[in-house]
């Protein structure tokens, strides 16, 4: 692709909202549409670059050049070396960007409705910007420190959103929760860097064939074996994949995730749900030629093994979490881990495509979801416990019949919904994996549980009978906030239609191809079956969901659930989340405690007693032995050096008593020190 | 060579200024204040002067000055900056207008704690000028002194302790770097750094010792355990000043008990003149003998990293909090040290290191002393008050406080943007590869201190507002104004580090080119 305008000047894609943020910074806090439209206004920005971005790859589909535009500079010296960062335009990142300006445009205008009433609505549109400038900045940096350096702030910004309501402390510990578990995962990428920096030679993904993701810095990475059995590329495919696994949140790093839904809802959607979290997906995907160097067809890499395993299993058990939550934001963010867990799966048996679709499908219904979460939370009155719910199709229409379609989509309904063609090319990929079918297995069990769950929470939200205070009847909310849902709506349908394996659009788009229409799509082994199969699955899914809980709808908010009546310690060992919290607390938290103590003890009475003892001894010598003062040692050493026998006189004006006796302390230390030193000698010699 | 002698005016300034500040703010504490801003910002201007001036396309010493001055003892008047002193130079440049600022509470004998601050500015720049070992030593020395009576006299209520241990700790330090310095010309005749780092690089150094120093005098002790012995009393007096663990027991007592613009200085530019002794002094003179020691002194450099962090989570004092995240952020600094005394390794990387060292110098001076700054604000509003756990939802009260001091903590807990990431990035880098085992275990600490220093933001600035904060007052607009260079200081170092390393690649390249 040659250096068309928009390659070079795709830094402004990012830089549009950074500029916003900048601006809303300085406002006063009384400057709200100003603050508003400025952000509104830079994401539209980027939106449309974002499309001429797009265009201008698919214009070179197919072509005789590579569908990938680099632009690289330097960006500091350190002695006679500079080190490089750059941007670069390929399919992968044109998808993307689209995706997070156009899902961020959706979520910016909902929030001017949902976040009207609230204080600090200028700090809040200030922080979305400077979150869409990181996420921006993650997706076209062709360099893994620029990658990096985008991916920590995006990582702040999630920080500060979480923490929006800082009066809450639950708010301000999940802030805190999320960045630090995200950084544990953090240092693993950071590890990774510099490893691949070191044995690369380079941090540029790609740089006219000598960067880290090209064959040649591969072929080198893949030769050194490490000294624990395992190539470098594998090792630092690993580290990175922690980063990966943090933000992601990927088992064993996922306990922030549903921490981080006290954050306000808009906030929930953009970076919980649809972008920011998926970053870690894009993240293995921009490195897949690291993960995946040297693997044969229909076979599978150490690192990919690992990727994959961590996903189905995440995908499950998530999914079983999902099951026993009360909170209508908190099943939808245990959803949303077991679903990048999906996303984590594909990538490991079918490569970027398959990942990055249900990537692409997921952040606009799981957006659709949680913004519908959202008008129903801000309909009735900031309630977000299901049990307190029920009824409100009657009262929210709107709301209702987004929120279906969302369901719809993410359950992977037969045909009509983008999820399940997403989802369904992620089970067929599993089921074809040369390594073990337990990932399908894994998979297709998610997928009962996602039905179920989904069920299970749009009957008790939206069917039977209002079972909240009945003076405050529920409303539907205005128009600013449910337009973008409907837009959000139409696009969990429609996305479906261009990942069909009629008309596979989407995989040859990231291949940089041109689809065509090929009925022979549905003649790939396996792969109706896996259709029919998972088709079942949905259907018992929502069958099951419905018949337990649709059928015989919640009288009251105090009834207790229907799976709890008929197997209470497994739901309250699902409600309790597996108590991995309690398991970090006890150990993770307990140790570093622990050190913590440890550190200070050595300071305060191994170090310092240490210290004491020789000063204190010191000083008793002096005390007793006041003639060494005046020895001839003393006195040649006080004639040599002026600096010290020019404070000692200063001092002496003082008239502090403690620091002459220290000084001559000092004195006789110095007298200890030489006598040593020539007794020492005469042993050396003897 | 120019032909005004710039940094004997530069040293000589803050002398004048601490003369002038004697006379003219006598008895009013405003025009002490007033005084010492002034000559503080003369030194600056005088400082931004030589940092246009100075060529970067070579890394030598300029602005050298050269005269005999006790020549029957070979002492010669030596001055001269390369990029590390330029760099040096200006950190304790705007440090000390902030430190005066941030000093406004001080309102008794005003007129000598100004002045004392300003003798101070001068050995620090006298410091970082010499190139000769006596006339380096005598400013040392001085800078030490105005130190300990500014926490002796205007300290916290445990100030005669601290300030003694500060003293105690420090001379003993200087004393043995002094007796090591003492044999190093009688052996050879010479105090000039820049003469006695071309003998060790000669290989001249030992003979050179082990010539005067045997026979049955001596107690036959061979020359190159002798020399071990002078690189151990020279590094001591290095090792207490930075300081390294163990060495560093003095350092969270003297922090917390200086009043801030002091500890400002202390751990913003006092602290610097440790690691550049070890980068200017320790490292090219005895650069053999650090080889030799490089796994104790990476252990104890380790050491340091990963545990102060540690021990700054569980204080309940803000400045000790901040006092063992100095402890850690200067650790880097030594490991990269060491690091780069390694006889292997590839320039790129030893570059890479020692401008990260460089860069997280000047990072944490400015950091830590902004961080401290907000420390003095804190207790100048709240009548001394600065436990982790005294305060809770600030943020509310006072959210312009809260924005600016969450910026200097993230740039000191290393977010990229910010001026802490681009040296910590580069450090790593840099010794990753000389230093693998060291470095993946100094990971923990971004760790640690990511959790330190966000436990402080939440434990101060979120949370339900007590009634007893609810009218702290916020930042007033003569704060902003001061506060806003520096924190501004902060985002153009993390966006544009180059800025900075540009001037500074020329001397990075010869430094490391002598160690190969």
């Amino acid at each position: 692709m040659n250096a068309s305008w928009i390659v070079t000047h795709l830094w402004l894609i990012p830089v549009l909202p950074a500029l916003a943020a900048g601006i809303a910074a300085l406002l006063p806090q009384s400057r709200r549409i100003t603050a508003a439209s400025l952000a509104v206004g830079a994401m539209f920005g980027s939106l449309l670059l974002a499309l001429c971005a797009f265009a201008n790859v698919l214009m070179h589909l197919g072509g005789e050049e590579s569908a990938r535009a680099v632009v690289n500079f330097n960006w500091l010296q350190f002695g006679g070396s500079w080190l490089r960062l750059g941007w670069m335009l390929d399919p992968l990142t044109a998808v993307m960007l689209v995706m997070v300006t156009f899902v961020g445009l959706c979520i910016f205008i909902f929030s001017i409705g949902y976040m009207a009433h609230d204080a600090n609505f200028t700090r809040f549109f200030c922080f979305l910007s400077l979150f869409a400038a990181a996420m921006l900045g993650v997706l076209i940096s062709n360099s893994l420190l620029l990658l990096f350096i985008c991916w920590e702030l995006v990582g702040l910004t999630s920080y500060l959103l979480i923490g929006f309501w800082y009066q809450k402390p639950s708010a301000a510990a999940a802030a805190k929760k999320a960045f630090i578990t995200t950084r544990i995962g953090d240092l693993g990428l950071f590890a990774g860097m510099l490893w691949l920096s070191y044995s690369a030679g380079t941090l540029l993904f790609y740089d006219n064939g000598s960067g880290a993701m090209e064959h040649t810095a591969l072929a080198v990475l893949a030769s050194h074996i490490t000294a624990i059995g395992i190539s470098a590329a594998t090792a630092i495919a690993l580290l990175i994949f922690c980063g990966a696994a943090g933000k992601s949140g990927q088992f064993p790093l996922h306990v922030w995730l549903p921490d981080a839904m006290e954050g306000p809802t808009p906030v929930s959607a953009l970076i919980h749900a649809a972008t920011m979290v998926a970053a870690g997906v894009f993240l293995v995907a921009r490195v897949y030629p690291l993960m995946s160097f040297g693997i044969l067809a229909g076979g599978s890499t150490t690192a990919l093994t690992v990727v994959t395993w961590v996903g189905a299993f995440t995908a499950l058990f998530a999914a079983c979490i999902a099951v026993a939550q009360q909170d209508i934001k908190r099943i939808l963010a245990y959803s949303t881990v077991s679903q990048l867990g999906y996303m984590m799966l594909g990538i490991g048996v079918g490569g970027v495509a398959v990942g990055m679709f249900h990537l692409i499908t997921h952040a606009f219904f799981k957006a659709l979801l949680f913004l519908g979460a959202g008008s129903v939370i801000h309909g009735c009155h900031d309630e977000q416990d299901i049990r307190s719910m029920g009824g409100l199709r009657k009262y929210m229409p709107v709301t209702f019949a987004v929120y279906g379609i969302g369901m719809l989509a993410l359950c992977g309904f037969p045909l009509f919904f983008s999820g399940f063609w997403s989802k369904d090319a992620i089970l067929h990929s599993a089921s074809l994996w040369s390594v073990s079918r337990i990932p399908f297995y894994m998979g297709s069990f998610a997928a009962l549980l996602t039905a179920f769950y989904m069920t299970r929470q749009v009957a008790q939200v939206f069917f039977g009978k209002y079972r909240g205070d009945s003076h405050h009847a529920p409303h539907e909310s205005p128009a600013v906030m449910t337009v973008p849902l409907i837009l959000l709506a139409a696009f969990a349908i429609l996305l479906g239609a261009i990942g069909t394996p009629l008309w596979p659009w989407f995989t040859s788009f990231l291949h940089g191809e041109v689809a065509t229409f090929d009925a022979a799509g549905f003649s790939e082994p396996g792969l109706v079956p896996v259709m029919l199969t998972s088709s079942c699955i949905v259907f018992l899914g929502l069958g099951l969901g419905w018949w337990l809980y649709g059928s015989k709808p919640r009288q009251t908010a105090a009834e207790p659930d229907t799976l709890e009546v008929a197997t209470p310690w497994l739901f309250r060992v699902l409600g309790d989340r597996l108590y991995f919290d309690e398991l970090y607390a006890a150990t993770v938290f307990r140790l570093n405690a622990g050190l913590a103590i440890a550190a200070d003890w050595l300071d305060r009475s191994f170090w310092n007693g240490i210290v004491q003892t020789v000063i204190a001894s010191v000083i008793a010598l002096s005390e007793i032995n006041t003639t060494v003062e005046s020895s001839g040692i003393n006195a040649g050493f006080d004639g040599g050096c002026s600096s010290v026998s020019f404070s000692g006189r200063l001092l002496s004006h003082l008239q502090n008593g403690q620091v002459q006796r220290s000084l001559r302390a000092i004195g006789i230390a110095l007298v200890i020190l030489l006598l040593a030193w020539f007794a020492f000698s005469w042993s050396v010699k003897a | 060579m120019n032909a005004l002698p710039l940094l004997s005016v530069l040293t000589a300034l803050p002398i004048v200024g601490a003369a002038a500040v004697l006379v003219i703010g006598a008895g009013c504490h405003l025009r002490a204040r007033w005084t010492a801003f002034s000559f503080s910002l003369l030194s600056l201007a005088l400082s931004l002067f030589l940092w246009c001036n100075f060529c970067s396309a070579t890394g030598t010493m300029q602005f050298v000055e050269r005269a005999p001055w006790l020549p029957s003892l070979g002492i010669e008047y030596h001055l001269g900056i390369d990029g590390i002193g330029l760099l040096m130079v200006l950190l304790s440049a705007i440090l000390v207008p902030m430190a005066v600022l941030a000093s406004s509470h001080v309102k008794e004998r005003a007129s000598l704690y100004f002045a004392l601050m300003l003798l101070l500015q001068s050995g620090l720049f006298g410091a970082f000028t010499a190139l000769n070992f006596f006339h380096w030593f005598l400013f040392w020395e001085l800078s030490l002194i105005p130190a300990f009576f500014l926490i002796r006299l205007w300290g916290g209520p445990r100030r005669a302790a601290a300030s003694t241990m500060f003293f105690v700790y420090t001379m003993v330090g200087s004393v043995t770097l002094l007796l090591s310095f003492l044999a190093l010309y009688i052996a050879t005749g010479t105090f000039d750094f820049l003469a006695l780092a071309q003998m060790a690089q000669q290989h001249q150094l030992l003979p050179a010792v082990a010539a005067h120093f045997t026979g049955a005098n001596y107690g036959g002790i061979s020359g190159a355990r002798l020399l071990l012995l002078l690189f151990w009393g020279a590094f001591l007096g290095f090792a207490v000043k930075v300081p390294i663990m163990p060495f560093h027991t003095w350092l969270p007592e003297a922090y917390a008990e200086a009043p801030s613009g002091v500890t400002m200085l202390l751990t913003g530019a006092m602290s610097k003149m440790g690691v550049y002794g070890f980068l200017r002094i320790l490292l090219p003179i005895f650069g053999q003998q650090m080889q030799w020691m490089r796994s104790p002194l990476m252990t104890f450099a380790v050491a340091t990293i990963v545990l102060a962090p540690f021990a700054a989570l569980v204080q309940k004092d803000l400045k000790r909090a901040f006092a063992y995240s100095s402890i850690n952020h200067l650790g880097y600094c030594l490991l990269a040290v060491f690091a780069i005394a390694a006889p292997f390794g590839a320039v790129a990387d030893k570059s890479s290191a020692l401008a990260g060292a460089l860069l997280q110098m000047f990072n944490h001076g400015l950091t830590a002393a902004a961080l401290f700054w907000f420390v003095a604000l804190m207790e100048q509003r709240t009548g001394g008050l600065r436990g982790v756990n005294d305060f809770g939802g600030l943020r509310k009260p006072a959210p312009v406080f809260c924005g600016l001091m969450g910026i200097a903590l993230f740039s000191s807990l290393g977010l990229p943007g910010l001026n802490g990431f681009v040296g910590e990035f580069l450090l790593f880098k840099g010794f990753f590869p000389l230093a693998p085992i060291a470095s993946s275990i100094s990971l923990i600490a971004l760790l640690t201190t990511a959790m330190l220093l966000l436990t402080i933001l939440q434990r101060v600035f979120t949370g339900p507002v007590s009634e007893r904060w609810s009218s702290f007052p916020d930042l007033t607009v003569a704060e902003r104004i001061s506060l806003a260079p520096v924190i501004a200081l902060m985002f153009v170092l993390g966006v544009w580090p180059q800025l900075f390393l540009g001037p500074l690649a020329a001397t990075i390249s010869e430094y490391v080119s002598k160690l190969m």
